[in-house]
């Protein structure tokens, strides 16, 4: 997939606030992708939002990669209707670290950030309502993990709640 | 289970004598909730101070399953998404892998894919109006839409040997050629679906209990859409002219000629309006595909084996609900390793709180029926 480096007054604009915080700034097939640092995460979406005009959150999801030292990607897709066009931010966190939330920034990150908790198990820092949406709410185990295999089930649980041995 | 909790209402203070809140249950087994989702309503007296979607009844783990298939057999696993518009979802998983192999589409595919898209948008508006009119009880309608929408049944059956969860396409192009009155069928079924599109018009637009039953129910302006990520015909009712057929076209959208239907006031009755205009420019767009349908192969170079090259695309389609989105990730194996839907349903959904809080009970099955959900697709 050809990537080239993304130029131009809106990349440069946020290398020159956040700096090194900004790790890349490609154009992956066509796409317009960001890496920042997560820690930065929340404040470059502000950023995005505020100067750039991307009022617009499609979709906040994550990808694991269990051999990585920072084992879960979090992915933001951003879009503006002003000039239409799309940025994909991504942020590197490490098992058991806490992503921002974008809540306040989009109401739309409500369930979004709930289904990456969900299925992932990421929880996000000052969510207002951080409860599962999919699964069960006790249900144990985070499904979307690698580790997590695709006949696994919570056991205990489906025999509690559904009197039966086996959900498969 | 434990019951859910709610988010204390913004107005539980100033209601009237500080009367009593009433937590009501609605679902999962509601006729009008279109499947099994569930909605905790809490109440004073008929106007409702906030609600809590409980879903999640319909889960299978579709993007669990699509991590130990081939990209191929992932597939038919799309249809069962939103399965009144197995056409937008197999269209849009297809144009993504397609992009990670970067493949070219014969024009003659192109045009096939967009005739049965837009046939299965009217087919998913229709079932739509038949039950969103049913809900607020109307109920001729959902006889004379289910009339219709088994000619569009009929001639996907006719194609492909499904009716609902068609898998019509492949990934590289598609598997069979069109039939031999392909063209007549579908040409026969826009001049029977404009006709009867002014009987529908007849029945309800007009009709004084439909219109006070929907006119400045659910109101959902331009700003809060955006903010809530609301796509499809509900921004397009609220004023904002914005498809992503136009905005950023696929498969040969941009050849056409269609208009984008908006309207102002961003309720229930301009949705409406909105999708039943909508119905009229897929018809115009499957005549213009049908009289230009080009000659030629119907797949492109793929091979038996898919193994795209490592990499991520976001690839995202005008479904007949919103925005219909698939990240996926490969990292050069058989099997995709992360596929992410960003499906409309589940989205638009999120919006139901901000749309019912301070409209009445009884308006509550009417939005809901407004966003047009489809729980296989909210549940995934």
């Amino acid at each position: 997939m050809p990537a080239e480096p993304w130029t131009g007054p809106l990349p440069d604009s946020l290398k020159e606030r956040f700096g090194d915080s900004v790790e890349k700034a490609t154009v992956l097939g066509g796409q317009q992708l960001l890496v920042v640092a997560a820690a930065k995460a929340r404040e470059v979406i502000a950023a995005l939002r505020d100067a750039h005009e991307f009022d617009y959150l499609v979709d906040v999801t994550a990808v694991h990669w269990p051999e990585k030292d920072l084992q879960f990607e979090m992915v933001w897709i951003l879009y503006s209707f002003a000039s239409n066009q799309r940025v994909r931010v991504k942020a590197a966190l490490a098992e058991g670290a806490k992503a921002p939330t974008v809540t306040d920034l989009y109401s739309t990150a409500n369930w979004l950030e709930r289904e990456v908790y969900d299925m992932f198990g990421i929880e996000f820092e000052n969510h207002p309502d951080l409860r599962r949406i999919l699964m069960p709410d006790e249900w144990d185990g985070f499904p979307l993990r690698k580790e997590y295999g695709i006949v696994q089930q919570d056991a205990a649980w489906v025999r509690e709640n559904l009197k039966i041995e086996s959900a498969q | 289970m434990p019951e859910a909790t709610l988010a204390p209402p913004p107005s539980a203070d100033a209601t009237l004598l500080d009367s009593n809140e009433l937590v009501l249950n609605m679902g999962p087994q509601h006729p009008s909730t279109h499947g099994v989702l569930r909605v905790i309503l809490k109440l004073d007296g008929e106007t409702v101070l906030g609600t809590d979607c409980v879903i999640g009844y319909l889960h299978r783990g579709v993007e669990k399953i699509a991590e130990n298939r081939t990209f191929q057999q992932f597939a038919p696993y799309v249809d069962r998404m939103d399965y009144v518009a197995a056409v937008s979802n197999g269209l849009g998983y297809c144009l993504a892998i397609e992009k990670l192999l970067d493949v070219e589409i014969p024009s003659r595919a192109q045009a096939v894919r967009v005739i049965l898209t837009e046939l299965n948008r009217i087919a998913s508006h229709l079932l739509w109006l038949g039950t969103h009119a049913l809900d607020i009880g109307a109920i001729t309608p959902v006889f004379l839409c289910f009339r219709e929408r088994e000619d569009v049944l009929m001639i996907f059956e006719k194609y492909c040997g499904a009716r609902l969860t068609t898998h019509a396409f492949r990934i590289g192009g598609l598997q069979y050629e069109t039939y031999d009155t392909f063209e007549k069928d579908c040409l026969a079924f826009c001049d029977t679906m404009e006709e009867r599109l002014k009987e529908y018009h007849d029945l309800l637009t007009g009709n004084r209990i439909w219109v006070k039953r929907t006119k400045g129910v659910g109101i959902l302006d331009a700003a809060a859409c955006k903010d809530y990520g609301v796509t499809g015909p509900l921004i397009r009712a609220a004023g904002v002219e914005w498809d992503l057929r136009k905005a950023q076209p696929y498969c040969g959208y941009e050849n056409y000629d269609f208009d984008i239907p908006t309207a102002r006031n961003g309720d229930t009755f301009d949705r409406y309006m909105v999708r039943m205009e909508e119905m009229v420019q897929s018809c115009r767009i499957i005549r213009q595909a049908v009289d230009g349908l080009p000659e030629g192969p119907i797949k492109g170079k793929v091979g038996k084996v898919l193994k795209p090259p490592p990499g991520e695309t976001y690839v995202s389609i005008e479904a007949p609900k919103g925005e219909l989105g698939y990240y996926v990730v490969s990292d050069g194996s058989l099997q995709p390793y992360r596929v992410r839907v960003r499906p409309p349903s589940f989205v638009n959904l999120g919006a139901l709180d901000k749309m019912c809080r301070g409209s009445l009970v009884a308006d509550v099955v009417a939005i809901i029926g407004t966003i047009d959900i489809v729980l296989g697709e909210v549940d995934r």
